[in-house]
């Protein structure tokens, strides 16, 4: 029997699995470098700061934005085209808000002052003016998002929580289904993927928000997905070849499943591509993380995830106790 | 072989898929410029006031498409926005001292869908344009002002036990009361332990110290009141603004959201948000007359005021009690005389001078008056200027029956509705903690348009492609496919629709993002079919097992990813929940669709036929 599994499958992707790892930890460790050197260009979604998306009748001249709005009493402004020529993106650090937001100090509790001081130091009158000193170039302001930093802090804190918590779900998920190897192969691959995404984040300094996030999660749940599917074929395998090797069986398994993990790939790529460029700004760094996450998902799905389920030592019998979802096996 | 449903499985599989696609058409309907009247405080909209409008407009030549009257409100549709202003500026000038009047984009569903309740989605600000403020009460200052009215309270308490005391003050967080000798202070202990349940009492009677802490659930219930008080006053005050469904709710413990679709001017808003009003009880000067015409004089001891019909009233000069002094109000039924009254409840300085005025005015009329402090900005020149306007209004005259204490009752109301908004404008006066705007996003109504555009066309890009690869790849298994996916698209949407999900970018997103992944379903069944015709199976044993055997996959590999939406629910605000949203119900739709839907349509194609080659 051990001889007709070797000759059914094409590609031999564990025998490179020393070659795939060794890659993936590079490049892994890589992203985790570059994480604590350049770090995350944090939105203010986590960090607090306002931004605020202006569009222009003519392209106007970013370092001339930053001095306008210097001259205006606003600390360390930045500006940067968004999308087009004419649309320009500023972001304000927190501090730049100490005098347009609201007291933090908890001193001026005079209702009516600091009602009054809210409305007059309205952030968006005071960027919008700022913006039009020049009148050769004509500024709309189309939004305007300002976070403290105390809703940064607590969304940073929940969004590590949401992150652990999935992980511990999935590793009890797939360790209840499968087996705790499968399990740990399942999760390491996962972990992997989104190391990669943080990584190209940190070293490309893009802006990492709310959605990234949303993104990173999601392809958690997908990357897991294509994992998951090949461990089902694995599972399946070792219950229908009761002989031949652990790895021929894992390969056999991974080559079976191989045109619909591409396929599947492929098709959720080719949407979120459709994303990243007709999406609009907003979603483009979101449409990014997913495709960085597909992309890298599907690699680690095929090479890593069984690789390193093989390397904890998984064997036959690990998979073979529940007699019962054996026998529903049955073919009609 | 066959492969077929049976009957009633066919027929449950359709109903689902003809309810989807009802439920999802009001999104597609659009939407109609429109302007909503409603009434400010005790006015009223009914069919009277409807004549009224049509026939100002009618007098303007602007042909509204349809006049609504539902719940409280006055929806006057038009065909073009050009109309729409000018009806507004018209109704605004015409009846706006009793009414507010609101822009409004009016979904124009068809009036057989709304019958059944079928609506559309609700956009996001992201999507239609607006503001959204999120605001952090300040709880600190709400236990503080909840501790120091108990320090009062404990005093008065004590006063009236005749427990002499030294001192009661208010520290950290303690009320410390000073007594001389240990017999007072174990008096102390059991008339206040009595009387306030809310209180933690401890005693150190080496030096004749009690003192009190807020117990935990007191606290719960201070910040539980601080933010639904807050909620109530700023629902209050967005109603005043005019804007079409606004948004308000609490969110975590501590703060508030408000999101005002259309509104731009947050200047504007922010005033009127943080509008302060107050309230004076006056007794009403009954000396004299008032004055019949503008140049009569008011007696020095009196202020002339007006009552919400816009009757002068006068009153004397000398306040009983401040808004601030009241504690509580709320509405119900008197229980003697069955009509409706309202209940309020006043601080203990507030109700020893409410008791010593009304002692000795029994059988006089006392006045409620309403002032609110709003500013106004205008552009004067080009600059922005902002002044400060004092509104004040009776809000209501009522006879004192006896001695006032710290809870009395107003009646004399004509209905419940009267009470009640009486208790709220009681209520209403001040915010019950002050907040601080913790996060505010604009987002400009062309903008929303431009992403609900790009959202749309990046889907519809999406779809078309998958469409098109599954159909060169499964041909017809692949139109199979296809058609399931917009039954699945029809589900989201549906059910999207039926909850009144908020839509918003992510939210989009996270719909083009499943009809990847619903493929995906697709895909392995197709796969495995494919694999077992290869294992030299015949078609029909192939399509059978392919889906028996593609399900337990499909299942595990769904749930992983339903467990990752789930954990962004919990963390995510606003556009991303709505991602999460999306990606949940697309997931769950997509396993009814993917297995069930597929699995009729190739029964259909396929199940009858003996030794048919599957195009796949």
């Amino acid at each position: 029997m051990a001889e007709t599994i070797t000759r059914n499958y094409k590609i031999d992707f564990l025998g490179k699995r020393t070659i795939a790892v060794g890659l993936s930890v590079i490049l892994s460790l890589a992203a985790i470098v570059s994480l604590f050197v350049r770090g995350l260009n944090f939105a203010i979604d986590f960090t607090g700061g306002t931004v605020v998306e202006a569009t222009y009748d003519n392209p106007p001249d970013l370092n001339a934005i930053r001095l306008q709005l210097e001259t205006a009493g606003f600390h360390g402004p930045t500006a940067q085209h968004f999308g087009t020529a004419r649309t320009v993106l500023i972001r304000l650090p927190p501090e730049a808000n100490a005098d347009g937001g609201p007291a933090k100090d908890g001193t001026a509790k005079d209702p009516v002052a600091e009602d009054l001081g809210l409305a007059q130091n309205d952030l968006k009158s005071r960027v919008s003016a700022a913006l039009n000193t020049d009148p050769a170039f004509k500024a709309t302001i189309t939004r305007v998002e300002f976070v403290g930093p105390q809703v940064g802090d607590d969304l940073t804190e929940s969004s590590i929580l949401a992150l652990v918590l999935a992980t511990i779900g999935i590793l009890v998920y797939v360790a209840w289904r499968f087996e705790y190897r499968f399990s740990l192969g399942a999760i390491l691959a996962t972990l992997h993927d989104i190391v990669m995404i943080f990584g190209i984040f940190s070293f490309f300094q893009l802006d990492f928000d709310l959605s990234v996030l949303a993104a990173i999660l999601a392809v958690m749940g997908y990357s897991l997905n294509d994992t998951i599917v090949v461990f089902d074929r694995i599972r399946e395998n070792f219950r229908k070849y009761r002989r031949g090797e652990v790895i021929d069986i894992m390969n056999l398994s991974i080559n079976e499943t191989l045109s619909r993990t591409l396929m599947t790939s492929f098709l959720t790529f080719v949407t979120v591509l459709a994303m990243a460029i007709w999406g609009g700004e907003i979603i483009h760094n979101f449409a990014i993380a997913l495709i960085i996450g597909i992309v890298v998902g599907t690699y680690s799905s095929i090479y890593v995830a069984s690789a390193l389920a093989l390397r904890l030592g998984v064997s036959r019998a690990d998979l073979l106790l529940p007699e019962k979802e054996g026998a529903v096996d049955t073919r009609p | 072989m066959r492969n077929s449903f049976p009957l009633w499985k066919n027929l449950l599989i359709l109903g689902v898929l003809l309810w989807a696609f009802i439920y999802a058409l009001p999104n597609f309907f659009g939407e109609d410029p429109s302007v909503q009247l409603s009434p400010v405080r005790s006015a009223k909209v009914d069919d009277t006031v409807r004549q009224q409008v049509e026939e100002l407009l009618q007098g303007q030549g602007l042909k509204p498409q349809k006049v609504e009257l539902s719940d409280k409100r006055l929806l006057i549709r038009f065909a073009d926005t050009d109309a729409q202003l000018k009806a507004a500026d018209a109704i605004e000038k015409a009846m706006g001292t009793n009414y507010t009047v609101a822009l409004n984009l009016a979904p124009a569903t068809p009036g057989w869908l709304r019958a059944i309740g079928a609506q559309p989605m609700y956009l996001g600000l992201d999507l239609r344009g607006g503001v959204h403020f999120m605001m952090q009460v300040d709880m600190e200052a709400a236990i503080k002002q909840r501790e120091e009215r108990y320090a009062e309270d404990v005093r008065t308490l004590l006063r009236e036990n005749k427990l002499r005391y030294r001192s009661v003050d208010r520290q950290n967080g303690t009320i410390r009361a000073q007594f001389d000798d240990t017999a007072t202070l174990a008096q102390a202990q059991s008339v206040l332990g009595r009387e306030f349940r809310g209180l933690l009492i401890d005693t150190d009677e080496s030096q004749n110290v009690l003192l009190a802490t807020l117990s935990e659930v007191e606290k719960r219930e201070v910040q539980k009141f601080a933010v639904g008080q807050n909620i109530t006053t700023l629902r209050n005050r967005v109603n005043e603004l005019g804007v079409a469904e606004p948004v308000i709710q609490q969110q975590g413990t501590d703060r508030i959201v408000v999101q005002l679709p259309g509104v731009q001017d947050t200047a504007r808003a922010k005033e009127i948000l943080g509008a302060t009003a107050t309230l004076e009880f006056r007794l009403v000067d009954t000396e004299h007359s008032v004055p019949s015409s503008a140049d009569s004089r008011v007696p020095l001891t009196a202020q002339l005021y007006r009552d919400r019909a816009g009757q002068p009233i006068l009153l004397q000069r000398k306040i009983i009690v401040t808004g601030d002094q009241v504690v509580d109000a709320a509405s119900g039924m008197d229980q003697q005389s069955g009509t409706p009254a309202v209940f309020v409840t006043l601080n203990s300085i507030g109700a020893k001078r409410m008791a010593d005025t009304s002692a000795v005015n029994i059988g006089k009329p006392m006045a409620v008056v309403f002032i609110e402090n709003k500013s106004e900005t205008k552009e004067v020149n080009g600059k922005k200027v902002t002044t400060r306007k004092k509104v004040e209004e009776v809000i209501n005259v009522a006879t004192i029956r006896d001695r006032l204490t710290k809870r009395f009752q107003i009646t004399g109301l004509d209905t419940a509705d009267e009470a009640r908004n009486l208790a709220l404008l009681l209520r209403a006066g001040a915010l019950a903690a002050p907040v601080d705007i913790v996060e505010e996003r604009t987002v400009g109504p062309s903008l929303g348009k431009e992403n609900i555009d790009q959202g749309v066309r990046s889907f519809v890009i999406g779809f078309a492609a998958i469409i098109v690869i599954m159909l060169v790849y499964y041909k017809v298994f692949g139109l199979i496919a296809a058609f399931t996916l917009i039954f699945n698209v029809a589900l989201i949407l549906a059910i999207l629709s039926l909850l009144q999900a908020t839509l918003t970018l992510p939210g989009i997103a996270g719909i083009t993002l499943t009809i990847g992944m619903a493929v995906d379903a697709n895909v392995l069944i197709y796969e495995r079919i494919k694999e077992e015709l290869r294992n030299g199976n015949s078609p029909q044993s192939a399509i059978y097992a392919g889906f028996e055997r593609a399900f337990s996959t499909i299942f595990d590999s769904n749930i992983t990813t339903l467990l990752a939406a789930v954990m962004l629910f919990g963390i995510g605000s606003g556009p991303v929940k709505g991602f999460a949203v999306t990606l949940t119900i697309g997931i769950l739709t997509s396993m009814f669709t993917a297995v069930m839907c597929t699995r009729m349509m190739v029964n259909w194609v396929y199940g009858q036929r003996r030794a048919a080659k599957l195009w796949i």
